[in-house]
């Protein structure tokens, strides 16, 4: 494993996800989430729905970014797709409310790799696409910082569950111990998770619309839910 | 917010932008109070913005907004996720993206103010977000809360201590607060105010516009008359 994912694997990271909870927040008002177990669920459909396809289009953009720095086979670096890709994670987030917090923290990331692991294939992103879909950005920087489309996979996934998992300490006063010994139950999910986006992602590089588009309406309801709920402590 | 941004490496020595002034305290301190007297009497003679950081709801944005001090458009609110400190100090990236979508949107500004969400005596803003601070006390937290020190009342460039008209109702001696901020802040400022009885807050307005003037950002209006 690259040490780099570590440092874009650690919630200390600072390009804002920690005021994210991606759907939690909501799911917690609802009542559908109130204790360990049912948050136990709730993060296992997420890593398996929303948390594949992230998987899937940030080691696609990992390996493009890859691709247009040196080819391979031709060894001629290809010209950047990422608008086709950006369309790509358009296409596969239904809620426009997650759509905006994707391009969000997208941004600040990128702003933080940008200085972090200065590079020339992050200063293109930030110049063809300056909001460009958090996945784009992951994949990106995890290139630009010498990690692999399938570690970039991993981190997507676990971005996944983890920051979902610390809003619901914070909102629930959850035992913080037993919520971690619930992600270290999930880490042969995330294993399986990570295999399953890399067969899609590296091989078809730039066939993305074969990549997962595996859908969630209840994530898509509650961000839009969360996006005009008058009280808030999280951004989505 | 959402801004557009082509390039988000504004120089960190400031030397092309807006001054950044952090607004930091406990709950109920006045913070917003201070943020909205500021904008009423800086809000003329300098081009402005406000970003506030509720930990609930966007109350603060709002009393600014419906205060009318400054435009409904220069007040952004971010939220928090339930961590007012680490916003301002751990991960930043939130408000600066917030103040950069401000100057983009209004610039050049002279002033950004980023008013923490309230906080306790350990938060402090992030040289990396705020280019100057100000820790708002109330003398209604008791007249022992200088002597507690924490960053914000040791470090902040400013001490402001607010509601100096309820001392004698809560049994608090300015005296005393005077002196034990000024033992653990040595040569910084103090500033005693009471926001209700001088709504302008003149003196911790003074003091800004002075930070205002020495930065070195070359679109300064003439200071007013």
């Amino acid at each position: 494993m690259h040490p780099a994912l570590l440092l874009l694997t650690d919630s200390r990271l600072p390009a804002g996800g920690h005021a994210h909870s991606g759907g939690t927040e909501q799911a917690i008002a609802s009542g559908a989430v109130h204790d360990v177990p049912t948050l136990a669920a709730f993060l296992k459909g997420r890593l398996h729905t929303a948390g594949a396809v992230t998987a899937a289009l940030t080691a696609a953009a990992c390996a493009h970014a890859a691709s247009t720095t040196t080819a391979p086979i031709t060894g001629t670096p290809g010209t950047p797709l990422w608008g086709r890709l950006d369309a790509e994670v358009d296409a596969r987030t239904a809620s426009p409310a997650q759509r905006h917090a994707s391009r969000t923290q997208g941004r600040l990331l990128l702003r933080v790799a940008r200085r972090v692991w200065p590079s020339p294939v992050l200063d293109g992103l930030a110049a063809e696409s300056p909001n460009p879909h958090h996945p784009i950005a992951l994949g990106t920087a995890a290139h630009a910082a010498g990690a692999t489309p399938e570690e970039a996979a991993m981190a997507a996934a676990y971005h996944a569950i983890s920051g979902p998992a610390t809003a619901a300490v914070r909102l629930l006063g959850l035992d913080p111990v037993a919520v971690h010994g619930l992600l270290a139950t999930l880490a042969p999910d995330l294993t399986a998770v990570t295999a399953g986006a890399c067969r899609a992602a590296v091989h078809q590089d730039p066939g993305w619309a074969a990549l997962p588009a595996c859908s969630a309406p209840a994530l898509d309801l509650l961000a839009e839910r969360h996006a005009t709920a008058e009280v808030r402590l999280f951004v989505s | 917010m959402g801004a557009n941004h082509d390039d988000h490496h504004h120089a960190p020595d400031g030397h092309d932008r807006a001054l950044r002034l952090g607004v930091g305290g406990p709950v109920g301190s006045g913070k917003t109070a201070l943020v909205a007297a500021l904008c009423r009497t800086l809000g003329r003679s300098l081009s402005l913005g406000v970003v506030t950081n509720d930990i609930y709801t966007t109350e603060d944005a709002d009393f600014l907004r419906r205060a009318g001090v400054l435009d409904q458009e220069r007040i952004l609110a971010v939220e928090t996720g339930c961590c007012p400190h680490t916003a301002i100090r751990d991960d930043i990236a939130a408000n600066l993206d917030a103040v950069e979508t401000l100057e983009h949107r209004f610039g050049p500004l002279d002033l950004v103010i980023v008013e923490s969400g309230g906080d306790n005596l350990t938060a402090t803003f992030s040289r990396g977000l705020a280019d100057r601070q100000i820790f708002v006390l109330d003398v209604s937290g008791g007249d022992k809360v200088p002597r507690k020190g924490g960053p914000g009342v040791t470090t902040a460039d400013l001490l402001v201590i607010n509601k100096t008209d309820l001392a004698s109702m809560v049994g608090a001696d300015l005296g005393v607060m005077a002196r034990d901020a000024a033992a653990v802040r040595g040569e910084r400022p103090v500033l005693f105010t009471s926001i209700r009885q001088d709504p302008t807050a003149a003196t911790v307005a003074t003091w800004v516009a002075n930070e205002v003037w020495s930065w070195p950002q070359p679109h300064h209006p003439a200071p007013a008359a």
